[in-house]
């Protein structure tokens, strides 16, 4: 295989495109597959059957297209008309007028320049929602793999690297990590194996993009990979992925078959001597293999257990072999970030953050889906222009990011601009990409127990303070929501919050308290109410009414003296004292 | 059944047996008997048997040649590996956090409410298992409800109730 080839297999395609007067392309993955996209796909066939224009109309089931909330989506091509939540009465309606009559259905399209899309800057999702995923010349013919060529012909394995660190982008799993720099740290160690892992183990409860780009554009990530491969002197790729993802494993496997069909992966790839090969691994349900040493010893066939770091794997991985890992998103950007340099990527985004986020909105929002924007966009923006506010005139009370290792973004920090920085100084991570938004009917206190419930459980039983510390804080905080807690479990809560956090031995357990300890900080009032009055705004909690003052109540008023001096910031102050107010009214 | 149905069945039995650990041998075979193919075997296993039994967890440790603590060690370890028989049909509640901030808790009180049984429980009569779910990944379509294979959107716990009593009705 050479260039000239790639191109050509790129151009038989495009004209056997040119043959179709138009396209429908019906959503298959994930919400709109739920909602029964497959089914639509099979009517539209059928429709244009009965119609006698089956040859003239390209009817594909594609990745996501990412407004997962109003599926099932179809979107028709050349006019890039999207329609939402299409009916099976409706394909009738859309053949008939929109492919025979060439007039579009207002009623049924969604607005193309409504801020959902209009506000959205794709690169790694650029392809997805518009191609083929099981059809590797879709793939090509839509520029896939000019950039394996571009790096394996044009460029040393310095040269890659020196691109993506130009580039300035950073890990996508959500520590952010300059993925430049640590390519280079595994080009320079020497040694006669290298691995390239693709970290596919998306955990994070409510994210679902790394998903949603395996099933969407699986090539991207292969080329990617590949592309990873030939910078840092591997010959062998794994694919880590969760179990949980059978659509996405089968894409992937189908995937890899047809690169090597292709030559894309394989012996001597583009005629050079770069030989790679890419194998998958499934992932078994098991939250702590996202850390990326539970990862290698899930690949090696043993419990996900992490070690203690360093050697890091960039020096001692996979066997004992210096890994590269990545994840999924990270290596989707590779090829766009090759194909048009670093300085090009790196002049989108902000100063330290650079290029754009994939995110999965979801919870109480009314756009739910999946979405890329800029670094740096306001968080004001993403929820209320892109996501459209709450729906069913709900009250916006805090945002989520970073999952069980994240924390909670109120009400006065909406303009925050999302990039790794301004989200950690609130006391959130950026995580991979969930975003998850919480309106007054959730309860924070219950949050915070559902997401140390999550880690109890995931908790690999490794170190003791993870192991023995996220049990100790559940416990607390479900003695909290079930209205047996007293003033001095709150402060037991916040010295086992450092403690887990101080002393874990990996990612999994150092995070754990993070949900905690940002609801304390922000909506210590609701931790009060709790405890002190056995109140619960949202009426999510279920306490027994304190119809005596039980010793709890002489403790009233050093409360709200305590978090007033110490964590609660000036804002939350008066809500204590407030609250400690009308407790004692109330007795 | 008469007495010749009996004989054909028994005759049956053992050699679909037989077919499915010529299955599991050929994934053996095809990992080269390597230790570090173990999750990639069990995988395999479990969808051929429906779940691990000790007898299947000590054959697959022999062909590996691994200790059976280890075989033992990685089979509980992860959650996907169930060592006990699955009902007829399985429920499974999406607890990531999307499906609970819409209210997945309900869902799950709902099914182990009809069901009579506990999340990670097979009801008396062997057919309906409730299990709950860490994340499905359709957070677009919250809350989500995955009835055997087929994924569930917004799910309302009137909807689940019906749906396992229909289950539960079918089976009586």
């Amino acid at each position: 295989m050479t260039i000239d080839e790639l191109y050509e297999i790129g151009q038989n395609f495009r004209k056997q495109l040119e043959g179709f007067s138009a396209e429908i392309h019906v959503c298959c993955s994930g919400g709109c597959f739920s909602t029964g996209g497959l089914a639509l796909k099979e009517l539209f066939e059928k429709a244009c059957a009965a119609r006698n224009i089956s040859a003239d109309v390209r009817i594909i089931s594609t990745g996501c297209i990412g407004l997962c909330g109003a599926g099932p989506l179809v979107r028709l091509f050349p006019s890039e008309t999207l329609y939402v939540k299409v009916q099976r009465e409706d394909v009738e309606r859309i053949v008939d007028e929109h492919i025979v009559g060439k007039r579009v259905l207002t009623e049924l399209a969604y607005p193309a320049d409504a801020p959902f899309f209009a506000k959205q800057q794709q690169i790694a999702l650029k392809n997805m929602g518009r191609i083929d995923p099981e059809s590797i010349d879709d793939y090509i013919a839509h520029g896939g793999y000019e950039a394996l060529a571009k790096a394996i012909t044009y460029y040393t394995q310095d040269g890659v690297i020196l691109e993506v660190r130009s580039s300035g982008l950073r890990g996508r799993g959500g520590a952010g990590y300059p993925t430049g720099l640590k390519w280079s740290i595994v080009r320079k160690v020497k040694s006669t194996q290298k691995y390239v892992v693709c970290n596919a183990d998306e955990g994070d409860p409510g994210a679902f993009m790394d998903r949603a780009m395996i099933e969407g554009n699986p090539h991207a990530i292969l080329e990617g990979m590949a592309i990873a491969g030939y910078a840092v002197g591997a010959t062998q790729g794994y694919v880590y992925v969760r179990g949980e993802y059978p659509l996405a494993i089968e894409r992937l496997k189908k995937a890899i078959k047809q690169a090597e069909r292709t030559q894309m992966l394989g012996n001597r790839i583009f005629d050079s001597d770069f030989n790679f090969r890419v194998d998958l691994r499934i992932g078994a349900g098991a939250f702590v293999c996202g850390e990326e040493t539970a990862l290698m010893a899930s690949i090696e066939g043993r419990r996900g257990q992490p070690r203690p770091r360093p050697p890091y794997p960039s020096q001692s991985g996979l066997w004992g072999m210096p890994t590269l890992l990545n994840n999924v998103e990270t290596f989707a950007n590779i090829p766009p970030i090759i194909l048009n340099g670093g300085k090009w990527f790196a002049g989108i985004g902000t100063e330290k953050s650079k290029g754009t986020k994939v995110f999965a909105l979801a919870g109480r929002i009314a756009n739910t889906g999946l979405i890329e924007v800029p670094m740096g966009m306001p968080l004001r923006e993403i929820i209320f222009d892109i996501g459209g506010g709450i729906p069913d005139g709900g009250e916006f009370k805090a945002a989520q990011t970073g999952g069980p290792s994240g924390g909670y973004i109120p009400m006065q920090h909406l303009d925050i601009p999302v990039d790794y920085e301004s989200l950690a100084q609130v006391g959130s991570i950026m995580g991979s990409g969930g975003l998850i938004v919480v309106d007054k009917t959730s309860c924070m206190v219950d949050l915070a127990r559902f997401f140390m419930e999550f880690c109890m459980d995931e908790s690999c039983g490794k170190c003791i303070p993870c192991r023995v510390g996220t049990v100790q804080l559940f416990k607390i905080l479900d003695r909290m929501t079930t209205g047996a807690a007293t003033v001095q479990d709150l402060h037991t809560l916040e010295e086992l919050c450092d403690m887990v956090k101080d002393t874990s031995l990996c990612g999994l357990g150092q995070t754990a308290p993070n949900p905690v300890v940002s609801t304390l900080h922000f909506f210590r009032r609701e931790y009060d109410e709790h405890i002190l009055k056995h109140e619960c705004n949202a009426g999510v909690c279920e306490m027994p009414a304190l119809d005596e003052p039980a010793p709890v109540a002489a403790a009233v008023p050093a409360v709200p003296a305590v978090s007033a001096a110490e964590t609660v910031p000036a804002a939350e102050a008066p809500a204590g004292k407030k609250n400690g107010g009308s407790k004692k009214k109330s007795t | 059944m008469s007495n010749t149905e009996i004989e054909t069945a028994k005759k049956a039995e053992p050699k679909a047996v037989d077919n499915r650990f010529k299955y599991l041998d050929r994934a053996l075979a095809k990992h080269q008997f390597r230790g570090d193919a173990l999750i990639e075997v069990l995988h395999t296993a479990q969808e051929l048997f429906g779940f691990l039994s000790q007898d299947l967890l000590t054959y697959i440790s022999k062909s590996l040649k691994l200790p059976p603590s280890k075989v033992y060690g990685v089979a509980t370890f992860y959650h996907f590996f169930s060592l006990k028989p699955k009902g007829e049909h399985t429920v499974t509640v999406c607890m990531g956090t999307a499906c609970y901030v819409k209210g997945a808790g309900e869902l799950l009180a709902a099914a182990e409410h009809q069901c009579k049984c506990k999340a990670g429980e097979t009801t008396a009569d062997g057919k309906v298992s409730i299990q709950s779910a860490r994340c499905v990944g359709s957070c677009g379509i919250a809350p989500v409800v995955v009835y055997d294979n087929e994924v569930a959107p917004v799910v309302t716990p009137e909807g689940i109730t019906s749906r396992l009593q229909t289950w539960l009705e079918a089976a009586s």
